[in-house]
């Protein structure tokens, strides 16, 4: 196959990078690891996971765009993701939606000026039986009402 | 940790009374070929939405001949509607856990993968600590229950927000590195998966379905169900109806009793399998939930008689388009094509014509693309328009054609 990648700090004997699926097959987690840590993943980080891996930048961006939960731009600390499925739409989500803007002052997709909170739209987060559900970081709440989404800010902050 | 809508699970199958780990330890006795042979013989189908044979698969594997070999648990769960993965993971995670390793004997891998999607990450300590339980029982580790060379491991990675990464080519794509992007099939993972290696590639579902075909037989699982679809199906109910949850039914169960099953009244339609799945109204409430008649992986969400069908046709595309891996160009252009029409139905401004051309757009789009999102994006789309032509006017004027045409 040709898809073998290299890891750039270990090289054989002769000095020729060592070639490595098992490398390219961490970059996923790392770029993970980053988003947690910081809220995006920067130029710069892109440039040392690529020389780390012997892959060039472009296709680690490649990757980091392919995927919602990765991002070149800062996040808010905390993300808190809407589901716009049908089972969220008929049970209010949208309602919910528009309370989140108005208590955190921004729209969807925006992040609110003190870079405490990004809200954003998402595909079924898989709580369709307890819908309206958000996501607020790794944590999903289900049977969310207009009145809990202070409550819900309010533990964030 | 989330709050739970058990619905007091029972059910023949998966809900049944079970002790844990003693299917591995009877496959183990049995021997691989008798355990594959069980599988097959139980006829039991993959709970991710294909319904690929099993045992077939899992035969692939085992007759590949490399030294490498992997089991990857589908645990991605990405189609709209869907949470049962999600249930099993978080109440029943030692039965999927030990499918995984009866199948990893089965083929004889040496390393397990459950992808697990990003939006479940809040599970990943607690599956964390399941398997590490298993580590120290020797169900998993080296020589697994004193069975020489049968060494066997599971790690878990997470997805990070995509629902094509649920298709399976595109899965070990991610799983590798990549991104999610799926591959020509054939060769199928059996034959060339994981970094090129036979892989079994099932959902999690199916995993947890596999210790209880084990320890009760073939014979017993195919008394269960209907004749081609064995055993039973678990569905994730939602939508318009008072106790939504995840019920395990014998597949053969018809839209009706699934109705009363969950106190749904004044239903319209019910969107079996998810976006990509079909809808179906009223006169064919009487179908049922199999391989034969409507095949889902469980998706079951239910529209009473105030929705608008033309808003649940336009809520999956909108999906499909947001969720297309861009690819290919049926799917990539078709989707955006079949969204404005369904808008441009909205505002009364589509042509009898035009929407000939959609409907034989869809068919392209079928044939044409190359993975199962594009293929099934314009299901829901096509039977809405055929089925519920009361809810659009049509233009009678064909400029609008021309026009519109002129505006993209
Ligand atoms: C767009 C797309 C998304 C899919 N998502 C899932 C998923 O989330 N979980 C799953 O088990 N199968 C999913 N599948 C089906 C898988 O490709 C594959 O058929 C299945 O995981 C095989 O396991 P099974 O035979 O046990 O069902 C998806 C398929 C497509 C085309
Ligand atoms: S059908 Fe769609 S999702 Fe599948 S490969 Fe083509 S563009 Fe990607
Ligand atoms: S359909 Fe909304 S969370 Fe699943």
């Amino acid at each position: 196959m040709s898809k073998f990648c290299s890891v750039g700090k270990e090289r054989d004997e002769n000095g020729e990078i060592i070639v490595c699926e098992e490398s390219r097959a961490k970059l996923l987690p790392i770029l993970q690891n980053m988003q947690q840590e910081k809220g995006y993943i920067s130029d710069e980080d892109m440039q040392s996971v690529a020389d780390e891996l012997g892959i060039h930048p472009v296709e680690v961006y490649s990757v980091v765009t392919f995927y919602s939960f990765l991002s070149v731009e800062k996040k808010g600390e905390h993300i808190i993701r809407i589901s716009n499925c049908i089972s969220n739409i008929m049970a209010g989500s949208k309602e919910i939606l528009k309370q989140f803007e108005r208590i955190l002052n921004i729209k969807v997709g925006e992040t609110t000026s003190d870079g405490k909170f990004t809200l954003e739209e998402t595909a079924c987060i898989g709580m369709c039986d307890m819908a309206p559900a958000v996501m607020v970081d790794d944590k999903l709440i289900g049977n969310v009402t207009p009145r809990m989404v202070k409550k819900i800010i309010k533990e964030h902050s | 940790m989330i709050k739970k809508n058990t619905n007091n699970r029972k059910g023949k199958v998966i809900f049944s009374k079970f002790e844990p780990f003693t299917a591995l330890k009877k496959a183990l006795d049995i021997g691989r070929s008798e355990s594959i042979a069980e599988i097959r013989e139980s006829n039991l189908k993959g709970r991710g939405g294909a319904g690929f044979p099993t045992g077939v698969k899992w035969n692939l594997a085992a007759v590949a001949v490399d030294k490498e070999k992997y089991i990857i648990c589908n645990a991605d769960e990405g189609e709209p509607g869907t949470f049962k993965d999600r249930v099993l993971l978080d109440e029943y995670p030692e039965l999927v856990f030990e499918g995984m390793v009866i199948a990893a004997y089965a083929v004889g891998a040496n390393k397990g993968f459950l992808y697990l999607r990003g939006e479940y990450k809040s599970f990943l300590p607690q599956l964390e600590k399941k398997l590490k339980e298993m580590r120290t029982e020797n169900y998993l580790g080296k020589n697994i229950l004193n069975k020489e060379n049968f060494d066997f491991d599971i790690e878990i990675r997470l997805g990070s927000g995509s629902y094509v990464c649920g298709e399976e080519t595109a899965l070990i794509e991610s799983l590798e590195g990549y991104r999610g992007e799926a591959r020509n099939k054939p060769p199928f993972p059996a034959n060339v998966g994981y970094n090129g290696h036979p892989t079994v590639l099932n959902n999690v579902e199916t995993f947890a379905t596999v210790p209880h075909i084990i320890d009760k037989g073939s014979k017993w699982f195919k008394s269960i169900g209907t004749e081609k679809s064995s055993g039973t199906k678990l569905l994730s109910i939602s939508g318009d109806c008072k106790k939504p949850g995840v019920y395990e039914v014998p597949f053969g169960i018809t839209i009706k009793k699934i109705l009363e099953m969950v106190n749904a009244i004044d239903t319209k339609a019910v969107q079996v399998g998810g976006a990509s799945g079909h809808c179906v109204s009223k006169k064919d409430f009487g179908r049922q939930i199999s391989y034969e008649d409507l095949n889902t992986g469980g998706s079951i969400i239910v529209f009473n008689n105030k929705r608008n069908m033309l808003d649940i046709a336009e809520n999956f595309l909108e999906f499909f388009k947001e969720e297309s891996c861009g690819q290919c160009t049926p799917c990539r252009e078709g989707i955006p094509v079949l969204l404005e029409g369904v808008r441009m139905l909205r505002k009364g401004e589509c042509t009898h014509e035009y929407l000939d051309d959609l409907l034989s757009l869809s068919e392209t789009m079928k044939l044409a693309s190359k993975c199962g999102l594009g293929q099934s994006s314009p299901n829901a789309f096509v039977d809405i328009i055929k089925t519920f032509k009361d809810e659009y006017v049509l233009n009678e004027n064909n400029d609008i054609k021309e026009k519109i045409f002129n505006a993209r």
